[in-house]
């Protein structure tokens, strides 16, 4: 299939995610409060005369964001669940890679979307100035985001069919996660600290390394989750 | 069944000779000036994080060739890889910290290599999770095999990872691109241990790859469901 077909077929199948999700808001409406509740719990949970927001503000960030994106990747395939939709989806004419990238770019919207509204929050929260590293700080956040959202969607098409969907999709994925959030939170820090972006470099390399061999590994291996 | 007698003869033998190579690690093997008795335990340490992280490479190159020829026999090999795997990395997450405490003065210390071993451990545990939590086997070996070849990928990333951060885990001493650095009889014993320990990894691997084919034999006689008669 040529990949212009291949491309428009994964927007129509982003497209009718995205559609589902914007008619009933459910799943935007409690990912977002979601992430205000863990920014609260983060807030309570430490010892403001000890530690400065300032330092507390990266870690704060890839938790809440690494939760809310687990949480929320299993939605993809779960909508699927009902009615045997899959097998609908399947038999339609198009190509496995264009549902597995349909997927991806209805999951990276919408975790990008909470993204969008808690990194705002975050600031507010912890009183972190962003506005001046807004452009770096987009680009950490979608490169890490790229990287932990294409293998999650890949390994929800499995978790979705087991019994423990959302704990075993958190499981199979924290130690994928970990690696572009490590790279990820070091940049951030030094990215809020003031230090100059060369400084950061490296580890943007490593995470667009990451994104780019776990899109394409992904896209091969995600017929073998779905084909009988 | 014959194979599982070959696999426990292979694991005795194992057994027997790592036995073998700590008497000559305690007794015939120069003590290590800095680290005095502490340093014995890197002839455990090391051949075990070897096999823990090619257990994971042997279970990913299983799985992709699973995924081209879908030969049960590789998912068997796969999964009787990884859990093994999932042994040796417990005893490098054992002895690391036993060595840690009198050299490093701390149990565990979030260091680079520390971690991402630990990660390579939940990896194989997510691994055996999927496997218990899909009952169809077509489905079960597929996803499996999906996981397994992610895992392999994971590996690299992780061992670059561990050469980029400044760390307190000590720099590898005998594979690394220049010579070994230690004495001549540490050498031989190490290497002695290394290979007791692939002795060790092929003969748990043969036992638990009879007994996986034994418990896909009573699947399909149907008697014993999973639930009840695994592991």
């Amino acid at each position: 299939m040529p990949l212009r077909d291949e491309l428009r077929h994964a927007w129509v199948v982003a497209r009718k995610d995205l559609l589902v999700e914007y008619r009933s808001r459910t799943a935007i409406v409690s990912a977002v409060a979601f992430v205000i509740l863990v920014l609260l719990v983060f807030n309570f949970s430490r010892d403001p005369t000890a530690v400065s927001s300032i330092d507390l503000a990266p870690s704060v960030l890839w938790v809440t964001l690494a939760f809310a994106a687990t949480l929320a990747l299993n939605r993809a395939f779960q909508l699927e669940l009902e009615n045997q939709a899959l097998d609908g989806l399947l038999l339609a004419p198009v190509g496995r890679g264009a549902i597995y990238l349909g997927k991806l770019v209805a999951n990276l919207l919408f975790v990008g979307l909470i993204e969008l509204l808690g990194v705002p929050l975050l600031a507010l929260f912890f009183n972190v100035p962003i506005l001046p590293y807004a452009g770096p700080l987009a680009g950490i956040i979608a490169l890490a985001t790229v990287g932990f959202v294409s293998v999650g969607t890949l390994f929800s098409a499995m978790t979705v069919r087991t019994r423990v969907a959302e704990l075993l999709l958190a499981v199979l994925l924290m130690p994928f996660m970990v690696p572009p959030l490590w790279w990820a939170a070091l940049a951030t820090s030094r990215l809020l600290g003031g230090r100059p972006l060369s400084e950061i470099t490296g580890w943007l390399k490593m995470l667009a390394a990451y994104d780019i061999v776990f899109v394409f590994l992904a896209l091969l291996l995600f017929p073998a989750t779905v084909n009988e | 069944m014959r194979m599982l007698r070959v696999g426990r003869w292979i694991t005795a033998i194992g057994l027997l000779l790592l036995a073998g190579v700590y008497i000559r690690a305690l007794v015939f093997t120069p003590v290590e000036r800095l680290q005095g008795l502490a340093q014995k335990i890197f002839y455990v340490h090391v051949p075990a994080a070897i096999w823990a992280e090619s257990a994971m490479i042997f279970v990913g190159l299983a799985s992709v060739f699973y995924l081209f020829l879908k030969d049960p026999r590789l998912d068997r090999f796969a999964e009787a890889s990884a859990e093994v795997g999932s042994v040796f990395a417990a005893i490098v997450l054992t002895t690391g910290p036993i060595w840690g405490k009198p050299i490093w003065g701390t149990w565990w210390t979030w260091d680079a290599r520390l971690t991402l071993t630990l990660f390579l451990f939940l990896l194989y545990v997510g691994y055996q999770l999927l496997r218990g939590a899909i009952a169809e086997p077509g489905a079960r070996a597929r996803f499996a095999a999906v996981l397994g070849i992610c895992g392999m990928v994971l590996v690299p990333f992780i061992h670059f990872s561990v050469y980029m951060f400044r760390t307190l885990h000590p720099m590898p001493i005998v594979l690394k691109p220049s010579t070994p650095s230690l004495p001549g009889s540490m050498l031989v014993t190490w290497l002695l241990s290394v290979g007791v320990f692939t002795l060790l990894y092929v003969g748990f691997v043969t036992q638990r790859y009879a007994l996986s084919y034994l418990r896909e034999q009573v699947e399909v006689i149907g008697d014993v469901g999973r639930g009840t008669g695994d592991r």
